[in-house]
């Protein structure tokens, strides 16, 4: 039976490396057939937030498409995508409270709704847990 | 024994807790624990030879395995062939793996 790892993430997106470093070793895992699961709290909630859109770099001079911006909404769609392909399952969690607080109910497909029990349920079910605080 | 990854992604010109994660790591080993010290972001900073340097050296001399995350190395220009003695640069999913093998993990 494939392994399962479970993350716990803080930070909101756009903002610091964590989010891209913990984005890399989602991807890993998933690349591995590894079952992920994820437990966003607080910012994170609007790392899948289904409304980031990209945006032109007029200081750059650089059009929509030319910048080319990257949006985590995308990442986690296609780390979801690698994952089906591998037989993986990345399970992705929003804190519903996190999400009320901030507004950030309109999430991709693919992400659900849950609490601060669903991470003890994914930490009690897990081989490992790697929470990455803010601080 | 215990296996031990600690997961270090800031750097010690910034915050003074860096100093006491590489202490708990050389205790670790004192212990008698298994220990990999992962950088990772601005983590690698002191891979390259500087100031706090010597901290990671000793670190590494007193048997914990240091390795530095090659894709942050490359971000922040540092040569993964001009990194301090001790220090080894590696791929991320090396945490992948420690973290399914069941490794006990702190990240700062």
């Amino acid at each position: 039976m494939s392994k399962t790892l479970t993350f716990a993430l803080m930070d909101p997106p756009f903002e610091n490396a964590r989010s891209t470093t913990a984005m890399r070793l989602i991807d890993l895992a998933v690349k591995r057939g590894l079952n992920v699961n994820v437990f966003a709290y607080e910012g994170a909630v609007y790392l899948p937030f289904a409304k980031q859109a990209q945006h032109p770099n007029a200081v750059h001079g650089r059009s929509l498409e030319e910048e080319n911006h990257p949006l985590p909404r995308a990442w986690i769609a296609a780390v979801m995508k690698e994952a089906a392909a591998k037989g993986a399952k990345l399970d992705w969690v929003n804190c519903g409270l996190c999400v009320d607080e901030r507004g950030a109910g309109e999430a991709i497909e693919g992400v659900r709704r849950g609490s601060p029990a669903d991470f003890w349920k994914f930490a009690e079910g897990s081989d490992n847990t790697l929470v990455i605080g803010t601080k | 024994m215990a296996k031990f990854l600690l997961i270090e992604s800031r750097d010690p010109f910034d915050n003074n807790v860096v100093a006491r994660q590489y202490d708990l790591a050389v205790n670790l080993v004192k212990e008698g624990n298994e220990v990999t010290l992962f950088l990772v972001q601005n983590g690698v900073l002191p891979a390259r030879p500087g100031a706090h340097s010597a901290l990671l050296t000793a670190t590494a001399r007193s048997g914990v395995e240091v390795l530095a995350d090659d894709f942050s190395l490359r971000e922040r220009g540092i040569a993964d062939n001009r990194l301090v003695e001790g220090v080894k640069a590696a791929s991320l999913s090396v945490i992948v793996d420690q973290l399914a093998n069941g490794r006990k993990v702190i990240w700062h």
